[in-house]
């Protein structure tokens, strides 16, 4: 079975076809990574398969459930995360705090108006567990907006993996990082365990691609190129419309 | 998120216990039955101004039609009292219809959230108004509706102002409590979560929707029980209380107090009823007196009274310690 099914996808901004007619199939425990130049339509296409935007046309199934008309949040229950290009995380909180949040998310306590949020000790362990695992035990307890991009950012993947998702969409893990910083999430991202499915968009060649296994290359909202890694950097319809030359 | 996520030091149950001898004792040290009702009157305000600093402070969502929810409460109430029904029934049924209301109010304004909200509270806030002012038939129009018994919960008379103000006293410290619990739980973190990064938590799994539909009902209840204290208060209900002024008022109360504060808006509902009950009988242009503490208060303290104060209190201490002589300067600093 497969983990993600994209197939048909139609999404139309007015006049303008963002996405066009794209099929995409991902199995368990695969990477895919996502190119393509700004505008292609990636974020659009994430923003379609987590349900944030609903599709004109077209079908999405996770592990052969049609998800197309499930809400945003519903999908998150089945085993959806996400990460965002833009940073989007809560700054008034502590970062332990906002990866409660996300564990409180998926949880029934979160309609529970007369208990102590700080007394739930468990969601506070493994929202720590959690930070441990993107290095950001040390600083837990500082509020989010005394903390650096980089930190943000793992921040980010912290929240989305607390979640125990099956399949994981991260769109620009690497945007705006420092190459030490990448070098770090990049590590990060090889030791997610291979039972989640990893869909990644990414600009950022040198360290996005060796983290694929296949790559889809969209432009104007339309798959242009699918395949392995050599495939899609020996395909000359790629080099034309991404790699240059 | 501004609840207090740090462990409350010994001073803050000092600091508490002392502010409820001073209100348990308010009849006491202030004698003058007038001044008492003030007191209560303060009370009873705070109650409302709890109840919309959920929506305004915790949920985001700033409501211009709150006044609305408060007069139906009253409104209710005193109707069911004058046909015929007791004070638990109307109790009741002002609750009741007021949730109702607050649930219509709900699910037309938060098709919108910032102006929207704002703007469609509003409207729905001048049409509970229209009703009140022009619907002679049910409401009486202008005269209002008075009403001639306070109830006597068990077997206690509210009629004096010290009795009426320990009833109000108790339910004050009741929705107190009720605030301070909720704004610690997990629903009240999601709540926060949606006036923070809305379309994260729908990512995250939460119906922002429903949250604060929720939220809207919570603050709903509140205004009601405000709304019933006010009637009982006054004996009297009339469409003032519904007006736009009424609404703008309770909100400045929350913003001047400091929002998404618990003790804020208590301080904001002070403010504004001392100035309109005290001051006013010294000062005839009182409001003018308001609107120079308001525009103070934004001047200086943008994030409201009490936040503010604690801002510049903490600041005054630090450059204290900084210039009191014997003291090493701290390391780095200038000769």
């Amino acid at each position: 079975m497969t983990a993600l099914s994209v197939s048909g996808l139609t999404k139309s901004f007015g006049g303008l076809r963002v996405t066009n007619g794209v099929d995409l199939t991902v199995e368990p425990g695969e990477r895919r990574l996502i190119i393509g130049p700004n505008g292609a339509g990636k974020t659009t296409l994430f923003n379609l398969i987590t349900g944030e935007l609903a599709p004109d046309t077209g079908t999405i199934a996770l592990f052969g459930r049609d998800i197309t008309r499930t809400a945003c949040r519903r999908r998150a229950h089945l085993g959806m995360a996400r990460t965002y290009q833009i940073i989007t995380l809560f700054p008034r909180d502590t970062i332990l705090r906002n990866v409660v949040l996300a564990l409180l998310g998926l949880s029934g306590l979160r309609w529970n108006p007369l208990i102590g949020l700080d007394r739930q000790r468990h969601l506070a362990t493994r929202a720590g567990e959690a930070l441990a695992r993107v290095g950001l035990s040390h600083i837990a307890d500082r509020p989010l907006a005394e903390t650096s991009y980089g930190e943000r950012r793992r921040v980010e993947i912290a929240m989305a993996m607390a979640q125990n998702p099956k399949v994981l969409l991260l769109d620009e893990p690497f945007a705006g990082l420092s190459i030490d910083e990448r070098r770090d999430v990049r590590q990060l991202l090889a030791a997610i365990p291979r039972d989640v499915t990893v869909v990644m968009i990414e600009h950022n060649m040198d360290v996005a691609l060796d983290l694929a296994d296949r790559i889809t290359l969209l432009h104007f909202g339309e798959v242009i190129v699918e395949g392995t890694r050599a495939e899609v950097v020996a395909d000359p319809r790629s080099r034309e419309v991404y790699l240059g030359e | 998120m501004k609840v207090q996520l740090t462990r409350r030091v010994p001073a803050r149950h000092a600091a508490f216990g002392f502010a409820l001898f001073g209100l348990t004792t308010v009849p006491l040290w202030v004698g003058n039955s007038y001044y008492i009702d003030v007191a209560s009157q303060i009370l009873l305000f705070a109650v409302f101004a709890l109840a919309l600093n959920v929506l305004v402070g915790y949920g985001g969502l700033v409501s211009l039609g709150h006044a609305g929810l408060f007069a139906v409460s009253g409104y209710t109430a005193g109707l069911m009292l004058q046909a015929g029904f007791g004070h638990a029934a109307a109790g009741v049924g002002a609750v009741s219809i007021t949730l109702l209301t607050s649930a219509a109010f709900a699910v037309l304004a938060l098709r919108a959230t910032g102006i929207g909200f704002l703007m469609i509270t509003l409207a729905l806030g001048q049409i509970l108004w229209g009703i009140a002012y022009r619907w002679a038939d049910l409401t009486n129009g202008d005269n209002g509706i008075s009403i001639s018994t306070r109830p006597a919960p068990f077997g206690i008379s509210l009629a004096g102002a010290p009795s009426f103000y320990y009833a109000t006293l108790v339910v004050f410290l009741l929705a107190l409590a009720t605030m301070a619990a909720f704004v610690r739980s997990p629903f009240g973190a999601s709540l926060c979560g949606t006036r923070d990064q809305a379309r994260r938590m729908t990512a995250l799994g939460y119906n922002v929707w429903l949250i604060r539909f929720l939220a809207f009902l919570f603050s709903g209840l509140w205004c009601s029980i405000a709304g019933l204290l006010y009637l009982y208060n006054k004996q009297f209900i009339s469409p003032q209380v519904s007006a736009l002024q009424a609404s703008a008022e309770v909100l400045l109360m929350v913003i001047s107090g400091g929002t998404a504060t618990l003790l804020g808006p208590i301080a904001g509902a002070a403010i504004v009823v001392v100035m309109k009950y005290v001051v006013s009988a010294y000062v005839v242009r009182w409001n003018l007196v308001l609107g120079v503490i308001f525009v103070a208060i934004i001047s200086f303290m943008p994030e409201g009274l009490v936040p503010g104060s604690v801002r510049i209190w903490g600041f005054t201490r630090r450059r204290w310690r900084a210039i009191r002589p014997g003291r090493k300067p701290p390391p780095g600093a200038p000769p």
